[in-house]
């Protein structure tokens, strides 16, 4: 199954490579990772989304990782209610006789045309991975020619 | 640790800082290997005459430091230059890695402006190490490196031990600095001392006065722990008999009564049909590794499994366990004699156990034509009262080193464990006589071992190192040779060896003694003699070309399903 991982590292040079190493250590496939400063920047905020069906090896990695002495935080927050959320740019094909049929399509997803070339569009589309699952699935028959997707970042809910 | 103290400071340049935080670290000896990258240290060494051991090879920098750390607990230290001084000593850091055992690795790099673009002897050696290191670091600041250096003595030599690599690229130990530097390290994060779990180690004592087959398990986190006392005084109120794997021999005597034996694939047939037959199994600082737990489906079948270990990522990774108290192993051993709980009642146990013990003691085809390993390191044994500092290589010798000699105490068998690194024996040799210079030092090491670091040699002879080399030659690659007798229907594939070197005259070469012994009428007079000089000796006894090591459990078989010697 997809498990969610939050984790705080400290911003020092082949943090990441240790923290990535230990994930292929493992044998553990990343579906995404988003990793960027927060704070005065001495740390950086990860959100690694990684497919791992046994719960007793996930908690095994997690542990692995916590040893890593730049690894300040882990959690594995899969089964506590969380927002994930991620950003995708979507290149989509867009003849001057779709573009009013394609703007009025994405306008439910909350999502913006950030974009306009003569034949095509880009996207921008923040939300649930599902949402943007969902929103790529509407657009595709027109042809995406291109697609970004930052990966989730995700935090728990508050308590209460 | 207490907040950083800072102290004022002469101008320095980096090397020189280095050196001066190594002094403050008590570092006794650097194991080394000058090259252009370090130039600026070896300048600081030449001129502050510290301490260093010039080996021949980097790889031996890192096993003549790790022999040091496995001989004492203390962080063997090296340097050695960029690029191919750093690969170089990359097996010794993975050895180490795998044993826990203490390191602090400085490795030349070339200058920042240089780094990444293919400069002359450039290494990404922070990349290739990071899975073999507690930590790395590359330092881009002078005036950081008295607080990355105290960081990984500090990092290497607490918690689970193990490695810890500085890179330090050339301009940076060229650097002058006088600024102030902390005396002592501040990494909230890193929690080395966990708090252990009171309530888990009163469950533990709980079920222990319920058990009626209860085994104790030592492992080498007792050796890191100095925890020998703890666990013989708690053996001996539970009377609890012990099972210990190949690092945790020396943790019981190897005579106690209440000692079973090494456990695992080449471990005794009591100490093994222990492991299958207890009710409750208490591991204390080892990691379930796959010569111990030969087969983790079947492994201890009848028993509620309790883990001690420093290493909370050790909990559940091989062997599902009932009890996981993390911590160190002198501190919950504490806990759990302080415990008041009933002591267990185990006299059917122990007779169970003492019948095994008789029926399949430790034996061996005597020979009245050929000299027997076993014999030799039986013999080793009684002319050293079981006081030597023993070091193996890899193979056949090794178990048979573990199966006969007689332990006494802690960090007395120094050997690769988890990597199973051939070359280990002769420059870890040299770490640990120069760990413990007034104590006797044996090397058991085969003919496949010794011809990987035998360059080392000449390591011994120039610091007159009184090292005591017994060389069992059984001109075969033996161990794997043994799995394909077994298991490769005797197919010898490229492990006999038909030529050898002349082993006499390469002792000669380096100005060593030289014993050859190949009478069994006069193998103990001739060990003597050759034992009897307070210097280096190669002592190359000629054995068995097909002798086996047995007992032996095959990969993937039960602690239960032995093979023994006929």
């Amino acid at each position: 199954m997809r498990r969610l991982l939050t984790c705080l590292l400290s911003n020092n040079p082949g943090v990441l490579n240790r923290f990535t190493g230990t994930l292929t250590r493992r044998q553990v496939n990343i579906d995404s990772i988003s990793i960027s400063p927060v704070g005065d920047k001495s740390a950086s905020r990860v959100t690694a989304a990684v497919y791992l069906d046994d719960e007793a090896v996930a908690k095994q990695l997690v542990a692995q990782l916590n040893k890593q002495i730049d690894v300040l935080e882990i959690h594995d927050i899969t089964e506590q209610p969380h927002i994930e959320r991620e950003l995708a740019l979507i290149r989509v094909n867009a003849a001057t006789n779709k573009r009013a049929e394609l703007f009025a399509m994405v306008q439910p997803f909350r999502a913006d045309v950030v974009d306009v070339a003569l034949d095509s569009l880009m996207i921008q589309i923040t939300g649930s991975r599902e949402k943007v699952n969902a929103l790529l699935r509407v657009v595709q028959p027109y042809g995406v020619t291109q697609v970004v997707r930052t990966g989730v970042a995700g935090f728990t809910r508050a308590e209460g | 640790m207490q907040a950083p103290e800072e102290q004022p400071m002469p101008a320095r340049n980096g090397a020189e800082l280095l050196l001066d935080t190594l002094t403050a670290q008590n570092v006794e000896m650097i194991f080394g290997y000058p090259g252009g990258a370090v130039l600026p240290l070896y300048d600081a060494i030449y001129r502050q005459q510290f301490r260093h051991i010039l080996v021949r090879h980097e790889q031996a920098a890192a096993h003549a430091a790790e022999g040091y750390a496995k001989a004492t607990g203390k962080p063997g230290v090296v340097f050695v230059t960029s690029g191919p001084g750093a690969t170089n000593a990359i097996t010794g850091i993975a050895d180490a890695m795998m044993d826990s055992a203490p390191l602090v690795v400085f490795t030349g790099q070339v200058g920042t402006q240089a780094i990444g673009s293919d400069a002359f002897q450039e290494a990404d050696i922070l990349s290739m190490t990071a899975s073999i290191t507690k930590n790395n670091y590359q330092v881009h600041d002078v005036r950081d490196l008295p607080r990355v250096i105290n960081e990984a003595f500090y990092v290497a030599s607490t918690g689970r031990k193990g490695p810890v690599l500085i890179d330090l690229p050339k301009n940076i130990a060229n650097q002058t600095t006088n600024a102030p530097f902390p005396d002592s390290v501040n990494l909230p994060q890193y929690q080395p001392a966990p708090t252990v779990d009171k309530h888990q180690v009163a469950q533990l004592m709980q079920a222990l006065s319920q058990a009626h087959k209860p085994v104790l398990l030592v492992g080498n986190g007792v050796h890191a722990a100095a925890a020998q006392t703890e666990v013989q005084r708690f053996a001996q109120r539970y009377q609890v008999p012990v099972v210990a794997t190949l690092l945790g021999l020396g943790v019981m005597p190897t005579t106690a009564p209440l000692f079973l034996g090494m456990g695992g694939m080449h471990g005794t047939y009591a100490a093994n049909m222990a492991l299958s037959e207890c009710d409750l199994l208490i591991n204390v600082g080892s990691r379930f590794d796959d010569r111990l737990a030969t087969a983790p489906a079947k492994f201890a079948p009848h028993a509620t499994i309790a883990h001690i270990d420093i290493d909370a990522a050790e909990m559940n990774k091989i062997i599902a366990t009932t009890y996981q108290i993390v911590g160190d192993a002198k501190t919950v051993l504490k806990l759990m004699l302080r415990s008041s709980a009933a002591r267990p009642e185990v006299a059917a146990w122990h007779e169970q156990l003492q019948q095994w013990q008789a029926e399949h003691p430790m034996r061996y085809q005597k020979s009245a034509t050929e000299i027997k390993p076993q014999q030799v390191v039986q013999l080793v044994g009684e002319l050293t009262h079981g006081d030597a500092y023993v070091v193996t290589d890899v193979g056949q010798h090794q178990m048979w080193a573990a199966q006969y000699y007689p332990f006494k105490h802690q960090h007395q068998l120094i050997t690769s464990g988890g990597l199973g690194t051939m070359g280990f024996g002769l420059p870890a040799a040299i770490g640990a006589k120069l760990a413990h210079p007034e104590q006797p030092v044996v090397l058991f090491v085969g003919d496949g071992g010794i011809q990987m670091t035998s360059e080392e040699l000449e390591v011994i002879a120039t610091y007159d190192l009184d090292i005591k080399i017994v060389l069992l030659n059984n001109h075969t690659l033996g161990m794997v040779r043994q799995w394909q007798d077994l298991f490769y229907d005797q197919r010898r594939s490229e492990t006999m060896f038909e030529h050898q070197p002349n082993f006499m005259k390469l002792a000669e070469a380096y100005g060593l003694a030289g014993h050859q012994l190949t009478d069994p009428q006069t193998v103990a007079a001739d060990l003597a003699a050759a034992f009897a000089a307070p210097h280096a000796a190669l002592i190359e006894v000629a054995i068995p070309a097909l002798e086996p090591v047995m007992p032996m459990i095959a990969p993937g078989s039960a602690n239960n399903e032995m093979m023994e010697s006929d």
